[in-house]
């Protein structure tokens, strides 16, 4: 038997397509040809195999080789082949049986000495199998811990392609790989005892969390935004099965996993700097890649500096802040990341940091105008909470108003995010940031007190209609903290105090 | 000077100028680069702007008092073709008013460095009305903002007109005010009367035009608000007012250079006093201490001047009923230097929970106002 086929995949954007590797061999002149619209990492896998086949001990006579990778017209890349190509060429070569893959999926990438070496994606690549019914794939043994974390598959990890080779003769048993152990909980870089004073920035934070609300803090230079910000990590809620594998496999595709603990079980806090490209933030390429946002999915952005970035970087972000994933289209097709992260992003009131204490202040309205510009209406219309970080006060530093622990807030977050997956079971949302106007009329009832107060806040602090659903949405977050049913005045009071900035900073 | 300059008033109101003679005159006025002293002696001896436009060779040599630089700009522009520009500016609304013009500003006419011409949109200032000039640092507090409104407004009121530049901070404030109290106002300019500069108070110029008050400027349409015109236009806003009144200004602040224009005008100054620990006051404490006079209320200064007003009503009796006891700790607690939640906290040994909603609440009463994020001034 000259020619023979194997099944394999590779990442595209964040899903897998499935690849079959042809290969035929035959009396000729001994050439190694690959065909199969191979980008040139794929193309050099020839290389690769006939060192490697040679190295494992394998006999490679002077034939002519030929390999497909179908189907023809999908763009291949990733060195993922290199095992399904040796594999294929050894059946051709009579050395394996054919058909001794069964219906088998095989990825991993080969060294020159034969070993077998990781790649990124296996999890969504397993994921992919199982749903075509697939049930076991063969895949490099760093990555099988991962692969494994998808249930009902029979991952096989081989060191290197002689083990492959036995493996497939059956003159070796491999045990299926077990499930990788979760990522061993870190723990926050700052907690929230460590925050000296700052009350209404802790409750801003919490309130943020639990409702999944995006949060602006603003303060002078070296007040603790930053450091409240990385707080936030330690106060997320724990992550449920089907999030905590969504977020592995974005992981997984950028080769973000650690070997043997790949399940990433605590919701992710990514910090960009404002040097960040838009690809590198949103996501992007030739071949589009997640981005910064989709690696913060189910977690924290947080973005400091938020007028130093530049305002088409920020303005990137108002699609995906909307409809909680990014979509990014090339000629050859549309990449859909999922981009669901609360925002928090730290600023200066000013150029100099200290407005609106003019005594320090040195900054002209013009100067302070321009500054706060630099951030787009549309933009800030999609935070729903801001605070001021106040200067950091002695008595504080001394650490007499000692604070609330992280594990604490936790508690009380976790509290109102169940009862927010009570409330919306089976709608699809989430937490309370997700409810859009309709749903605003259904699961907040303010009563008639409620509306009253709205009312007079409409007039009095002017606020705009997307304000006024803002802090609806805010008070029932505030509510769900409380453990209320009713949106009472008070909440909708606080709520109205972490409305974007009055006066001075945008409504000039 | 002064005598000078009445003698030849008086003598040449028997006819007023043609609009052909105007257009000279605009075109003389408007020239760059010669002083308004050598302008108006120019005019003396020429007698008109028509003269001075085909003036000779010779009788430009004969004006002694001009320099080699100043007759060089004085051929340019004679070689210039006359344009309509007097028409076009009336076209445009803008009334151009020379010394010797009937409605020019009596209270102009008696500066030593009187403007030449000035230009006006809208109205002149009523000679029979008192005037008051609001001026202040455009860097302010809402202190001084408070007070430059509040004085403004009530001023206005009672039939005071209200001077000032039109620029950021407390001159813009206290027009505002003069507008919240109905009266008019006049904005003196650093640039050319239509061109509203800070940009973003177009909406206070057109008001003042509206209400019935006017723009004026030394300078022609079009002029753009150099640097060092201001100073210049500083002692048109003095020289029109009766008192100058100063809200608030730095040590170093360029209020205090008017105050300097305004006692050698012989001006009232007046001076809001400020606390003791805010720079932008102690501008204004100077002026106290070096005798200015002392603003405690807009009505002591109408008392001055004999205006009759009502009598002023004490708020404070209001808010006794309306306010809830936290509310009224709050309240208490603000002042119009902005305090943060924290520090006000602090003072009133409430959670800075409670009292997010305890200033929402104030500021829906309009107690209160926030004017950067959590940070709080009283309103009322």
């Amino acid at each position: 038997m000259s020619f023979s086929t194997v099944l394999s995949a590779s990442i595209d954007g964040l899903s897998a397509e499935f690849v079959r590797v042809e290969a035929d061999v035959s009396n000729g002149l001994p050439v190694f040809n690959m065909v199969g619209y191979l980008s040139s990492e794929v193309k050099e896998a020839g290389e690769r195999v006939r060192t490697a086949i040679r190295n494992s001990g394998f006999d490679y006579p002077p034939k002519r080789t030929v390999i497909n990778l179908s189907p023809a017209a999908l763009r291949k890349r990733g060195a993922s082949f290199d095992l399904p190509i040796a594999v294929s060429v050894l059946i051709s070569l009579g050395i394996l049986k054919p058909g001794c893959t069964g219906s088998c999926l095989l990825a991993g990438e080969l060294g020159l000495d034969g070993r077998v070496r990781k790649i990124p994606g296996i999890l969504p690549i397993v994921m992919a199998a199982r749903q075509k019914g697939i049930t076991c794939c063969i895949v490099p043994e760093e990555n099988a811990a991962e692969g494994a974390l998808a249930e009902n598959m029979k991952i096989i990890g081989v060191k290197d392609l002689r083990e492959t080779v036995n493996y497939l003769l059956g003159k070796k048993q491999i045990a299926a790989a077990v499930p990788g152990c979760a990522f061993r909980e870190q723990k926050a870089e700052v907690d929230f005892a460590d925050i000296c004073g700052q009350e209404t920035v802790r409750r801003a934070a919490e309130i943020a969390v639990a409702g999944g609300h995006n949060l602006l803090l603003i303060g002078p230079p070296g007040s603790g935004k930053s450091m409240t910000a990385r707080a936030v990590a330690g106060i997320l809620p724990p992550l449920g099965r089907e999030e905590s594998l969504e977020i592995t496999k974005i992981y997984s595709v950028m080769d973000l996993l650690h070997a043997d603990a790949p399940l990433i079980m605590q919701r992710p806090f990514r910090e960009v700097h404002h040097t960040v490209t838009k690809a590198a933030l949103i996501g992007g390429g030739t071949v589009p890649r997640p981005g910064e946002i989709s690696l913060a999915h189910g977690g924290v952005l947080f973005l400091d500096e938020l007028t130093e970035y530049r305002k088409e970087i920020l303005e990137t972000l108002r699609q995906p802040l909307e409809n909680r994933s990014i979509e990014i289209a090339r000629t050859y097709g549309k990449y859909r990341f999922p981009a669901d992260f609360i925002l928090v992003a730290a600023m200066n009131p000013c150029p100099c940091g200290c407005y609106p204490d003019m005594e320090r202040c040195r900054c002209t309205p013009a100067q302070i105008r321009a500054y706060l510009g630099k951030i787009s209406m549309p933009f800030l219309d999609r935070i729903d909470l801001c605070t001021e970080a106040p200067r950091v006060r002695y008595e504080d530093l001394t650490g007499r108003g000692q604070g609330e622990s992280s594990a604490e807030i936790r508690k009380r977050v976790c509290m109102a995010r169940d009862i927010q997956r009570e409330r919306y079971r089976g709608t699809g949302m989430r937490t309370n940031a997700m409810l859009d106007i309709n749903d605003l009329k259904k699961y907040c009832r303010i009563g008639r007190k409620g509306e009253e107060l709205m009312e007079q806040a409409f007039s009095a602090l002017k606020l705009t209609a997307r304000a006024y659903h803002k802090t609806i949405r805010t008070a029932r977050t505030i509510a769900d903290l409380d453990g209320e049913e009713e949106i009472r005045t008070k909440h909708l009071k606080e709520a109205l105090g972490y409305r974007m900035a009055g006066g001075k900073y945008w409504e000039r | 000077m002064k005598k000078r300059c009445e003698k030849e008033y008086f003598g040449r109101i028997r006819t007023p100028l043609t609009d052909a003679e105007m257009e000279y005159e605009y075109w003389f006025a408007g020239i760059q680069g010669i002083s308004g002293k050598k302008k108006y002696m120019i005019r003396q001896r020429m007698k008109s702007g028509r003269a001075i436009y085909y003036i000779e060779e010779m009788q430009l040599n004969g004006l002694e008092f001009l320099s080699e630089k100043d007759r060089d700009v004085l051929r340019e522009a004679v070689r210039q073709q006359p344009r309509n520009d007097f028409e076009r500016a009336r076209e445009k609304g803008i009334r151009f008013v020379p010394w010797f013009s009937a409605d020019y500003p009596e209270k102009l006419r008696e500066l030593e460095d009187f403007p030449y011409a000035v230009y006006v949109r809208g109205r002149l200032p009523d000679a029979s009305l008192r005037k008051a000039a609001i001026i202040g640092s455009r860097r302010c507090t809402p202190y001084g903002e408070k007070y430059a409104v509040e004085f403004g407004k009530k001023l206005a009121e009672n039939g005071v007109e209200i001077i000032s530049g039109l620029a950021r901070g407390i001159d813009g404030m206290g027009q505002r005010g003069a507008l919240m109290g109905g009266g008019r106002t006049y904005a003196i300019l650093g640039s050319g009367p239509d061109v509203c500069y800070p940009r973003e108070h177009i909406g206070l110029y057109m008001d003042i035009l509206e209400q019935g008050g006017g723009i004026l400027s030394e300078y022609p349409p079009g002029t753009a608000p150099l640097a060092w015109h201001f100073p210049a236009r500083n002692r048109i806003i003095s020289g029109l007012s009766d008192a100058v009144l100063v809200m608030e200004a730095g040590e170093k602040s360029g209020s205090l250079i008017t105050v300097d224009i305004a006692l050698e005008q012989g001006k009232d100054v007046y001076a809001l006093p400020g606390p003791v620990n805010s720079s932008l006051s102690r501008g204004c404490n100077f002026l106290i201490r070096q005798g200015a006079g002392l603003l405690t209320d807009p009505e002591s200064l109408l008392d001055e001047w004999g205006i009759v007003h009502e009598e002023r009503q004490e708020k404070e009796i209001e808010n006794e009923k309306v306010l809830e006891s936290a509310e009224k700790l709050v309240y208490s607690c603000l002042g119009l230097y902005p305090k943060n939640i924290t520090q006000i906290s602090e003072k009133t040994k409430l959670s800075e929970r409670e009292l997010t909603g305890i200033l929402v609440s104030l500021e829906l009463q309009g107690y209160a106002k926030e004017i950067s994020k959590n940070y709080y001034v009283t309103a009322k």
